[in-house]
Formats: C-alpha cells, sequence, structure tokens
C-alpha cells in the first residue's frame, strides 16, 4: 500500500497545479482576460454621426461638417509592405512613417488606430484607388469641422485628437478619435458629438469575418449629435472683432435680462479653420507658440486686470448698503487724497473739482479718487478692525460674482482677485495694517483684479439693480431652451442704492468722462476707467501705457445689453474703450451705426508700437541679462 | 447469489459510472460548441463532429453490454493472444493503413477510421497484469523486468514508429504499475532523476548543470565523511559513481535532443523553456489556448459565447485542444471542476484498484488509472502551457471514436473486473 501512495500524491498534485494554472492564466494575469475587444476574435466597426450643428442666436449657421477620410492601421494586420509605396502616396517620409506606426503599436496591435488623419476628398480619390495594396491599411470616412465664420474662434473652440490621458480616463473614445478641445467644442462636446453605433464582428484566426458577434447583441445604432443654438449673436460678435482690430483686449456683452453672453471677444483672435484637418497640428503649434500675441489666450474670460475706475461703483454701493454715505454725503478733492502723514502717502486725482463739495452723482461722472477713497475708508473704518472690513467689504464684493469663477457654461476661467483679511495678514506681519495700506482698492487698483466677464457681469448687475443670471453661452439644443441657468443671483446690496448709481453713470456719458461716446437716440449708462498696469521683468516692475477700460449699459430704463471692455495699453478709458462700447450699443440696439467717422476711427486705431514697444523692452532687457 | 449472478452489472461501481457519464456528457456539450459555426447550430447531422461523436457514444453501449456479459476469468486467459493479435494489427499498419495528418495510425473501413493504437493500451494493460500477477513473478528480479519492459515497449515502439510519439509516450504510465508491485525504486528515481537532468541541462547550459553537480558531490561526500562517517564505506564509491553517469549524461544531452528528437519537438520543448518565444510559429497552438482560457475569467463567456472558439483561433480544439473551449466558455468555475471531476475519476479506480483482492484485477486497474491520469496530465499540461505540445488526447472529451470507445473499454473492463470481487470472498 506504501507504493501505492506515489501515484496517488501525484494525482493530487496534478490536479492542484493545474487548478492554481488555471487561477493564474484566468484570474490572475490581467493581460489575457480584458475584454473580446483585446484579442483578435472579435473587431469593433464604429459607425461615426454626424456632429451636431452651432448656430448664433439669430439662426446663422456657425460651425457645420465636411466630409474628411482618415487612414486607419491595424498593426498586427500589415503583411508584405512596400513601405516607400505607401509613404510616397500619402506623401509623409520614412521616419514618420516609423513613428506613426510605433505609436499605433503601442496603442494596441490589434484595434485599429487613425494612422494619418484627415486627409481631403482630392486626395482621397488617388489614394483609395491603391489602398487595396496595402493590406493591414484601409480608408475610414468620418466627417470633419468646418467653421462657416471667421470670427468667434474662444467661443467656438476646436476638435482635436484625443490624448493618451483621455482614452485612459474614458472608455468612449479610442486613439485617433475626435474630441472637442476647447471653447463650445469641448464643453458641449457630448451633446454635439451624440453616440458612436458600434458593430462586434467576429473574426476567424485568418482575420476572416465570419458573422456577427453574439448574433449582434451588443451592437448599437450610432445616435445623432444634437444642433445647438448659442447666446451669441455673430454679427455683434464680428463687428466687435472688427472695431478692436489691431488691439488687445476683451470684450463682453451680457443681456442683463436672461444672462445670456451677446458676444466675448478676446483679441488678437485667429481664425478657426485653421483648427480643423491636416494642418491642425502644424498650426496648433504656430498659435500656441505665439507667446507674444497669443491668440490661444481667451482674454475675455482668462485675462486678469486691475478694473480701475468701474470699480468705484460697487465701492460706492457697498458704502451706501454700509450706511457711511448717502447720495448726499460730499467730500472735498484737494488734487487728490492725503491718506497718512508722510508725503508719499498721497493719492493724486485729476477730476480737477476743488474747492467744491463732491456729492455721489458727480464723483462718479467725474471719477474722483479722492471722493471713492474717503467712501472706501470709512467703510472699513466702520468696523472694529481693518480685518472685519475688508472681510465685510470682500463679501459684497463676492455677492456680484467677483473674485471667484462666476460658473458659467465654457471650459475656461479665472478667479479674478478681491483681497480679504488673510490676504493682508498674510502680507504684513502680525496683522499690523490699517485701512490705508489698502486704500488703491477704493479705485480698483492694487490688489483688486478682475476679468472682462466678471466685469461685464458687474454691470449687468447694476443695469438689473442687484442681481444677476449667471452668464452663459449655450440657448438651445435643438430646439429645446436651455435653462440650467434661470437662476436668479441677488447681491447683498438693496436695490434702493442703485438708483443714485444709475444716475451717476447715466451723467457720465451726459456730462461726464465719456461725453464725447453720448448718442442722442440712446439712453446709455457707462462708467471709464483707466488702470495703470505693470509687467514684472526679472524682478524688476516696469509700468506700461495704462489700459484702458469701459463698462456700459443701455437703454437705461430698460437695459438690453450690458457691456465692459478692456483695451491692454489703450491709454483712457475714454479715448478707446468707450467709443466701442457705445458703436457696439448702437449696433445692437439699432442694428446699424450712423457715427461712420467714429467707427472707421476705431477701426484704423492701432496699439501695435505699444505692443512693439513692450516687445523691444522685454527682449532688449533680456539680452542685457546675457 | 444466483440471481445476482443472472444480473451481469450487479456490483458495477456506481459512483465510477456516474463520474464517466459526467465527463463523457461533458466532452459532448464542448464538442457541440467547438463544431458548430458562428451561424450554423445543426445538432443531430452526422455531417458534424459533435453528431459522430454522439454515434460512437451510441455505438459503445453495446460494447460495455459485451464487457459485462464475459466471465471475468476469460480477459485474464485470452490476453496473451490479444496481445499478439494487436501487434499484429499495429505491425499490419505500415502495410495496410491510411495516412492522416503525417501519421499512418489508422485502418480505414469505408466512410470510418480506426485506431488500433487506442485499443492497444487496454490490450497491454491486460497483458502487463497478467504476466505480473503469475505466481512466480517477481519484479525485483532483472529478468522479470526485462519481460515486462518488453511487454510494454514493443506495442510502444511500433506506435512510436507510426510515427505518433504521443501514443508511445503513454505507456510510460506502466512505470507506476511496475513501480507499485515491486520494481525497485531506483528505476523511478533514476528516471526521474534523468528527466530533471535533462530539462535543468537544456535550460540553464551544460557547464552549470556540471558544476553544480560536482558542488552537491563534494557537499555530501563533506557530509558523509565528517558527520555521518559509519555510512561513509557503504555509500562513498556510490557518490561517485552517480556523478560520472550524470556528468556523461549532461554531456549527452546535445547528441540527445539533437539526434533522438525530431525539429518539431526540439521546437516545442525550446518555446516551453522560454528559450524561444515565438508566437506565430511553433509557439502559436500553446499562445492562443493559453490565451483563449485566460479570456474566460472566473465564470467564462457563457456556453457558445466563446469568441476565440467560435473564431477557431485554436488549431485542433475539438481533439487535442478541447479544453481551451471549456476554459474559455465556463471559465475558472468549469474548467476547476473539470479538473476536480477528472481528478476524482482517476482517484475512485486507484482506490478500487487498490480494493482489490484479486492481483490480475489490481494490477490491471492500476494500469487503467496510471493511463488516464497520463493522459490527463499531459493534454491539459500542454493545454494550459505548462508541457511541451504532445499530441495526445483528453480522455472522454477529445473527438475520436477510436478513442471514445478505446477509452470506455479500458475503463469498463475494470469496472466488471471490480463487480466481481464480491463473488470472490
Amino acid at each position: 500500500m506504501r507504493r501505492g501512495l506515489l501515484l496517488f500524491y501525484f494525482i493530487i498534485i496534478v490536479g492542484a497545479i493545474f487548478i492554481f494554472r488555471l487561477f493564474y492564466i484566468q484570474i490572475i494575469d490581467d493581460e489575457y482576460r480584458i475584454s473580446p475587444l483585446n484579442n483578435s476574435a472579435v473587431r469593433v466597426n464604429y459607425d461615426y454621426p454626424e456632429r451636431g450643428y452651432v448656430f448664433d442666436r439669430n439662426g446663422v449657421l456657425l460651425a457645420a461638417n465636411q466630409p474628411s477620410y482618415d487612414i486607419m492601421v491595424i498593426p498586427r494586420e500589415i503583411k508584405d509592405l512596400d513601405t516607400l509605396e505607401l509613404c510616397n502616396l500619402i506623401k509623409i517620409d520614412i521616419s514618420e512613417f516609423v513613428k506613426k506606426i510605433e505609436k499605433s503599436k503601442i496603442y494596441s496591435p490589434y484595434l485599429p488606430s487613425v494612422f494619418l488623419s484627415q486627409i481631403t476628398k482630392d486626395e482621397y480619390a488617388y489614394i483609395q484607388e491603391k489602398m487595396y495594396k496595402f493590406k493591414g491599411f484601409y480608408i475610414q470616412s468620418r466627417s470633419q469641422r468646418e467653421y462657416m465664420v471667421n470670427s468667434a474662434a474662444n467661443v467656438l473652440g476646436y476638435i482635436s485628437e484625443v490624448n493618451d490621458d483621455l482614452i485612459q480616463k474614458n472608455p468612449y473614445y479610442q486613439s485617433g478619435e475626435l474630441i472637442g478641445a476647447q471653447g463650445i467644442e469641448k464643453q458641449y462636446e457630448e451633446i454635439l458629438r451624440g453616440k458612436k453605433g458600434m458593430k462586434f464582428i467576429q473574426k476567424d484566426r485568418f482575420n476572416r469575418e465570419i458573422g456577427s458577434y453574439r448574433e449582434g447583441t451588443f451592437d448599437s445604432l450610432p445616435e445623432p449629435g444634437s444642433d445647438i443654438t448659442l447666446t451669441i449673436d455673430i454679427a455683434l460678435q464680428q463687428y466687435g472683432e472688427k472695431l478692436m482690430q489691431n488691439k488687445r483686449g476683451g470684450i463682453v456683452a451680457i443681456d442683463p435680462k436672461t444672462g445670456e453672453i451677446l458676444t466675448l471677444i478676446s483679441m488678437p483672435t485667429y481664425n478657426p479653420n485653421l483648427m480643423v484637418g491636416k494642418e491642425r497640428s502644424k498650426n496648433s503649434v504656430k498659435l500656441f507658440g505665439d507667446k507674444f500675441n497669443m491668440p490661444m489666450y481667451d482674454r475675455s474670460l482668462q485675462a486678469q486686470y486691475p478694473p480701475g475706475s468701474p470699480f468705484k461703483i460697487v465701492n460706492a454701493l457697498v458704502g451706501l448698503q454700509e450706511g457711511v454715505i448717502t447720495p448726499e454725503t460730499s467730500f472735498y478733492c484737494y488734487h487728490g487724497y492725503q491718506y497718512g502723514s508722510s508725503s508719499k502717502a498721497f493719492m493724486a486725482c485729476h477730476c480737477g473739482v476743488v474747492n467744491y463739495p463732491i456729492k455721489l452723482n458727480m464723483a462718479i461722472y467725474k471719477s474722483c479718487n479722492a471722493y471713492f477713497a474717503n467712501v472706501y475708508k470709512r467703510t472699513i473704518d466702520k468696523y472694529k478692525s481693518p480685518s472685519k472690513g475688508i472681510d465685510a467689504w470682500s463679501a459684497h464684493m463676492h455677492s456680484f460674482g467677483l473674485g471667484d469663477f462666476l460658473g458659467y457654461d465654457l471650459p475656461i476661467g479665472r478667479r479674478g482677485h478681491i483681497p480679504n483679511s488673510e490676504y493682508y495678514n498674510k502680507n504684513y506681519k502680525n496683522g499690523n495694517w490699517r485701512s490705508t495700506a489698502t486704500i488703491s482698492n477704493a479705485i480698483g487698483q492694487g490688489e483688486v483684479l478682475t476679468t472682462p466677464i466678471q466685469l461685464a457681469n458687474l454691470t449687468a448687475t447694476i443695469a438689473n439693480k442687484g442681481y444677476y443670471y449667471t452668464p452663459h453661452i449655450l440657448k438651445k439644443i435643438t430646439d429645446k431652451p436651455f435653462t440650467d441657468f434661470n437662476q436668479k443671483k441677488v447681491t447683498t446690496i438693496d436695490t434702493k442704492h442703485f438708483e443714485p448709481i444709475i444716475d451717476g453713470m447715466f451723467q457720465v456719458f451726459e456730462i461726464g468722462t465719456a461725453r464725447y461716446s453720448r448718442i442722442e437716440t440712446i439712453q446709455m449708462c457707462g462708467k471709464t476707467g483707466t488702470a495703470e498696469n505693470f509687467k514684472r521683468i526679472n524682478g524688476r516692475k516696469v509700468q506700461f501705457e495704462d489700459h484702458s477700460i469701459f463698462i456700459a449699459f443701455a437703454p437705461k430704463d430698460n437695459p438690453k445689453i450690458a457691456i465692459a471692455i478692456f483695451v491692454e495699453n489703450g491709454g483712457f478709458g475714454a479715448t478707446i474703450a468707450a467709443p466701442i462700447a457705445s458703436l457696439m450699443i448702437e449696433k445692437y440696439l439699432t442694428g446699424e451705426v450712423l457715427r461712420t467717422a467714429m467707427e472707421q476711427g476705431m477701426i484704423d486705431k492701432s496699439l501695435e508700437y505699444q505692443y512693439q514697444k513692450q516687445l523691444f523692452s522685454l527682449t532688449s532687457f533680456e539680452k542685457t541679462t546675457k | 447469489m444466483r440471481k445476482q449472478r443472472n444480473n451481469i452489472f450487479y456490483g458495477a461501481d456506481l459512483l465510477l459510472i456516474l463520474l464517466y457519464t459526467s465527463l463523457i456528457i461533458l466532452g459532448l456539450i464542448n464538442i457541440f460548441s467547438v463544431s458548430s459555426t458562428a451561424s450554423n447550430f445543426e445538432a443531430f447531422s452526422l455531417s458534424t463532429r459533435f453528431g459522430t461523436q454522439l454515434l460512437w457514444i451510441g455505438l459503445s453501449i453495446p460494447f460495455i453490454i459485451f464487457v459485462f456479459f464475459l466471465d471475468v476469468k476469460l480477459y485474464e486467459r485470452f490476453s496473451s493472444i490479444l496481445y499478439i493479435f494487436i501487434l499484429i494489427i499495429l505491425a499490419g499498419l505500415f502495410v495496410f493503413g491510411k495516412n492522416i495528418n503525417g501519421a499512418t495510425s489508422w485502418y480505414s473501413f469505408g466512410s470510418f477510421n480506426l485506431q488500433p493504437s487506442e485499443f492497444a493500451k487496454a490490450i497491454t494493460a491486460l497483458a502487463v497484469a497478467k504476466i505480473i500477477s503469475e505466481s512466480q513473478f517477481d519484479l525485483r528480479k532483472v529478468r522479470s523486468q526485462w519481460k515486462v519492459f518488453l511487454i510494454v515497449l514493443l506495442p510502444a515502439i511500433l506506435i512510436g514508429l507510426q510515427p505518433d510519439p504521443g501514443s508511445a509516450l503513454v505507456y510510460l504510465a506502466f512505470f507506476f504499475v511496475f513501480y507499485r508491485e515491486g520494481l525497485p525504486w531506483y528505476y523511478i528515481f533514476f528516471g526521474m532523476f534523468a528527466v530533471i537532468l535533462f530539462i535543468l541541462t537544456m535550460a540553464f547550459g551544460k557547464l552549470t548543470i556540471l558544476i553544480s553537480l560536482i558542488v552537491l558531490t563534494i557537499i555530501s561526500f563533506l557530509y558523509l565523511r565528517f558527520i555521518k562517517m559509519r555510512k561513509f564505506k557503504k555509500f562513498g564509491i556510490d557518490i561517485i559513481v552517480i556523478l560520472i553517469l550524470s556528468s556523461t549524461f549532461v554531456l549527452s544531452v546535445d547528441y540527445i535532443f539533437n539526434n533522438v528528437f525530431e525539429q518539431r519537438h526540439r521546437d516545442r520543448f525550446m518555446v516551453i523553456l522560454g528559450k524561444t518565444s515565438d508566437t506565430k510559429g511553433i509557439g502559436y497552438n500553446t499562445d492562443q489556448s493559453v490565451l483563449t482560457i485566460g479570456s474566460g475569467g472566473f465564470m467564462g463567456k457563457g456556453y457558445m459565447y466563446g469568441d476565440r472558439t467560435r473564431g477557431k483561433f485554436v488549431p485542433e480544439q475539438d481533439t487535442d485542444y478541447i479544453f481551451s473551449t471549456i476554459g474559455e466558455e465556463w471559465g475558472f468555475v468549469g474548467s476547476s471542476l473539470v479538473i476536480v471531476i477528472f481528478t476524482a475519476f482517476l482517484l475512485r479506480i486507484l482506490y478500487l484498484a487498490e480494493k482489490q483482492k484479486n492481483k490480475f484485477s489490481r494490477i490491471y486497474g492500476y494500469s487503467v488509472v496510471s493511463i488516464f491520469f497520463l493522459h490527463f496530465m499531459i493534454n491539459i499540461g500542454m493545454v494550459i502551457g505548462l508541457l511541451p505540445t504532445i499530441g495526445i488526447p483528453l480522455p472522454f472529451f477529445s473527438y475520436g471514436g477510436s478513442a471514445l470507445l478505446g477509452f470506455t473499454l479500458l475503463l469498463f473492463i475494470f469496472i466488471k473486473l471490480d463487480a466481481n470481487k464480491v463473488y470472490e470472498w
């Protein structure tokens, strides 16, 4: 019997080894297990639906599609390839060929991936004829974007191939597929793209298709993308871009009644069609690489400027709400405002009203620095400590959507900056600082930063006398109105305080700083701004020409448009920003512009010399440091 | 007693028959899956392999009855004649045989072929049982050893020459029987030692193994010299002899490998050792088979839903590689269940064999379990990528009429012998 145990143990051990081995290859060893798609037995054929069209608020077609063709490759299936002939046919060189093959092999030797994307219709015709020679390669047709306007590139965005990170994260996408990468193409990718159809095909080991996999249980039909309508008024957008040519900056116009974004201009811009097709990656490198003009940088959403004088309006509202002033409270201006004992502690003012008590209304239309410095100081000093004062002030500011993301439906943005006590306590040791240390906040300089869209939203809030709707860009999905943003956001300022402010802003056009931009037919309210700005070059602060800023809304009694404009290095707010705002309001409300001389003046106005000067000082500095 | 005598099935081991039946049914289910194409689900047609297999199963029932019908004594009595008969039949293949897939292993009778080597196993087992059970026979004696070696070698050589090295290899199973019946342990020991040495030499190279052997010898030498001094005198010489023999063997591994084996065997061997990795040529079968089993995961893809089975990625999937279908469609759960059932089947035969009072029955039973075990080990070991590609069927699963019938006879002769033990009190 003892001898009989040998075979007994053999049987037990072999059985156990087999089960362990099965456990290893079927459960532990992941490589073998992943979906049927990862082995060559099943192939998926994708059916790509057409991407949804994009319209502006008036039904003008902005983005459509055109046919395009991709050359696909399944690396495992390549056989007897005449590499040179293929390279000649599709006009790439050998090194590029090798690179592309490697890339597709890394993605998967079994799965199709895009070898060369977006060849044109003409190229397709003769490549198609010879494609049969190259086993493992085939052509797949797909539609490609076509932008119908040379405008609003920052709004529309663009589509590009998905990157590897995203493929890992989102199983919907396969290597080489397209995805919205910026603008509404990114924001509303899932609505626009629809859902691709899938057909699972069973193959045999000779790679022949032998029928549908599991009788088509997993197959799905493509769901077409939905058309969308934007809130953008493309005519106004194009008009604004024309006025802004040869200038840098951002313009945002909002319908205060709904929060709909009417224009979202960032200059300089580019033709959206540059980011389509075979040339896309080349152009993309060029556009993203332009560190000087930065056309891919959306100044309307991403640029953070000191708001300058328009910020005085909010400070006045806070003062009224906190009860530190009434519309009748008056201050004197001494060509400025002395806020400390040293002679340096002086804020200059150019309002020119001397020896005359300045009340709120005049302070606004004359943009008196001294007045608002007084208001600001009173506001902060109303509280026991400047920390508490600044936090109360900061809370009011945040209720206007300043100092934080607004929450609009576009994929990029900046917070801007509204300082609070924490910020100053960090910068001043032991929290030892007084309200006067932050006095620049009174006139929208110093630590305060806003983006153009924040400022436009602020303008809309004033027009609405205390509330706003979050700005948004989507109006309709197919024919269904988009209602995600119809929630009213109320500020901490009572409605009654807006009346005197709006009156002051009305006077800005009537007799104030923007009187040259006044127009008879429309009652406009606005506020000019001129913001000092500095660039830090290797630790040294260099001052450049002031930014020209303007906010406005109209008509006064029934606001239909609220607008904010930043023109980089444009000088006084009244010289460039105010006329452009005025012209755009006229265009939007009346449909035409009668002030052709002013219009032409703005179109012709070029600030290129300013930018060249900046470039020169930057590069010359680099030279000297080298 | 008489009444029981009249029932020819009386005493048959029901558990074993149950295990046999479940293996047959599982095999049939999987052959159906493999032989159906994606669109063709014709079940009961003789034109499909499923239909043919079903026919063979039906055909084996009268054979089973026939086995039970015969008197037990006849098996013992006729084993010599049968043995000589099967040798003639095997030799006749070289003249009348039909060549299928490169091996002349079949007699062709019109539309169906018969493979005598599948029946030779049972007959050799009978012959071995008979000779060892003779009263004067003693496996400790060299003369007796040569006798049984010859009995096993003759059919093995004839089969190996067909050439069907896989089926010939199965005859190694008899060494379990010989060992059980008294063959000195060092036959088995040296046999295994040679196999392990061969594999290690192939894997790590001659020099490494030679050095290791010498080091091992020195260590054991020192051990005996200084710690077990009394045993030193007894084993000292033996150790030197073993060293010389094994070194010679190691040095001749290349010669054996290059001259005894054929190129395809060499290739398969190298793939398993990981010396060459070729997933398209030689390694294709194993690679695809392992991939297919692995893709089954824990629960499998479901019956008839194995995409790799549908796509016929594994060659010979209804014969030698049938287990890969089980792995893919039934997953870890199903395939390990098959292993468990098979192991239970083997252990049951082993258990019954050991219980036999009659020496002939015991040796025959032991031969049966050894043969099934070798098939099981080599076939599944190959399919799951642990052993080199050696083409032998998985009993009751692989498609093939002769094999099915051969295995059934092999098993049921034992069941009959076992059933008879009740009369031998």
